[in-house]
């Protein structure tokens, strides 16, 4: 694939993100595909580091309430809202990331980092024709506001998703696209420099490049 | 809209790649790496790779390998082949493993499956089941390559591993492995309305009127490993995938037919 071969710059010149990393997550993927994109990967349990990093991104594949008490353990958890709401740092969430950057979840009994106003709730399907759960699979997005992060995307684009429970928007203007299944669904929501995807962009292909191009380029 | 996965099952052996014909004779299909390659910019829906050496080998996953894989991957993979710890899972899913595969393992110890399950969430863990029939017909479950038997209905095997945390299965029919003369409909039909999770039908694909019917079946997904590795009468080595548009039109068909006949 052409899109590997792309030469790192020279470190100092690329962008950095920091990828939180809490022991919940694929992270191995969300590296390459910063490589690829061509910004410098900083996997971090660190706070400053994190403050010094460009970008941050919340990777995230397990259980809710087991990854909040993984931040709160490792004194993530204050530091993630202070980069998010004071120092205005680009923060992006991806799957369970996204779910824990809001208030709470039905997963479990833990508060989230609470950066939007939003909740996470659970597939509920009946009848004989029921969808199975978990949502698992190729789905296009219904992009809802313009935003940097989807530049370049539109309704063909497809995203790849693993996913039991959805995030539900308390505002409708925070909801940045979204996705059917059985239900419509939040599959992506930003507030201001608070973004999340519930997709797995690193698992999508050159629309998920294109997206993490765009996270590393032209968020703010 | 209908919008199935379609899943190449790439089986690594410690000489290479290789496909199988009901779990025994192999063929050499030459590089793993390169074949991934080939379906990343075909740009499959998912990609298993199951390593069916790892169990008989005794010394667990080679992650060297699973990471050289997932460098060329840009789409989610699944691993399976050896794993037996929590420890090993979590090394998998840190190497950008999307799911990890269960199988050998399930038959002494299918607490594995609430045990990473409970860490990594039901959705990356899968339990993978291989079916043949006995001398009476009637269909068992196997692991170790097809060559340990477990007792009881396989069915019933499948409800209890869903209820132990797998969060999705795969039923694999030994007896219509690298056939490629159509999936096991009825085992496929009777997992799908047995648990609540995805069920992946494999063993059999030949063409896309396979997948289609497996997926009227019940199915998820479907997996395929002959349909996607040789091509024509001579069965030459030749990476390919399904053609979208095809498979999209001969899923439409197939569902709505069903829609007109029942309604």
């Amino acid at each position: 694939m052409t899109a590997a071969a792309t030469p790192v710059p020279p470190a100092g010149t690329a962008p950095t993100v920091a990828v939180i990393d809490y022991g919940m997550g694929n992270i191995g993927s969300i590296c390459k595909m910063l490589r690829v994109v061509g910004a410098t990967p900083v996997v971090t349990a660190d706070p400053d580091a994190m403050s010094r990093a460009d970008k941050v991104l919340l990777p995230g594949v397990g259980h809710f309430d087991r990854a909040m008490a993984n931040l709160t353990e490792l004194g993530l958890v204050e530091p993630i809202r202070r980069l998010a709401l004071e120092e205005a740092k680009p923060i992006l969430g991806i799957c369970l990331g996204m779910q824990l950057l809001c208030r709470g979840s039905e997963e479990g009994t833990q508060p989230g980092l609470g950066l939007l106003d939003a909740r996470v709730r659970r597939f509920e399907f009946s009848g004989p024709m029921r969808l199975k759960v978990p949502h698992m699979g190729w789905t296009e997005l219904l992009l809802r506001k313009a935003s940097p992060l989807m530049a370049g995307l539109d309704a063909a684009s497809r995203f790849y998703f693993v996913h039991s429970f959805f995030v539900e928007c308390a505002d409708p203007s925070d909801v940045l696209a979204e996705a059917t299944y059985g239900v419509p669904f939040v599959a992506a929501f930003e507030l201001a420099n608070v973004r999340g995807v519930q997709f797995h962009p690193e698992k999508s292909h050159r629309f998920g490049i294109q997206m993490f191009r765009n996270f590393v380029q032209s968020t703010q | 809209m209908i919008r199935a996965r379609i899943i190449p099952f790439l089986l690594t052996s410690d000489s290479g790649l290789v496909k199988t014909i009901r779990f025994g004779k192999r063929r050499y299909l030459g590089d793993a790496i390169n074949a991934v390659r080939i379906f990343n910019e075909k740009e499959v829906d998912e990609l298993v790779l199951l390593d069916i050496d790892a169990t008989t080998r005794g010394t667990g996953p080679r992650f060297d390998n699973v990471e050289e894989v997932l460098s060329e991957a840009f789409m989610p993979v699944g691993y399976g082949g050896g794993i037996t710890s929590l420890a090993q899972v979590e090394r998998l899913f840190r190497l950008g493993v999307e799911k990890v595969v269960l199988n050998s393992v399930l038959a002494d110890r299918p607490e594995l499956l609430s045990e990473t399950s409970r860490v990594f969430g039901a959705q990356s863990i899968v339990a993978s089941m291989d079916v043949k029939r006995d001398l009476l017909g009637r269909r068992r479950a196997w692991v170790r390559g097809g060559s340990r038997k477990l007792d009881g209905d396989p069915i019933e095997l499948l409800r209890r591993w869903e209820q132990l945390g797998a969060g999705e299965v795969v039923v694999n029919s030994i007896d219509r492995d690298g056939t490629r003369q159509g999936l096991d409909l009825e085992l496929t039909a009777q997992a799908a309305a047995a648990v609540e999770i995805p069920v992946v039908a494999v063993g059999g694909a030949g063409e896309a009127g396979h997948l289609v019917a497996a997926l009227k079946a019940g199915a998820s997904a479907v997996g395929a490993g002959s349909m996607f590795v040789f091509h024509g009468v001579h069965q030459a080595v030749l990476i390919s995938y399904i053609d979208r548009g095809e498979l999209a039109a001969l899923t439409a068909a197939a569902f709505s037919s069903t829609t007109a006949s029942t309604s």
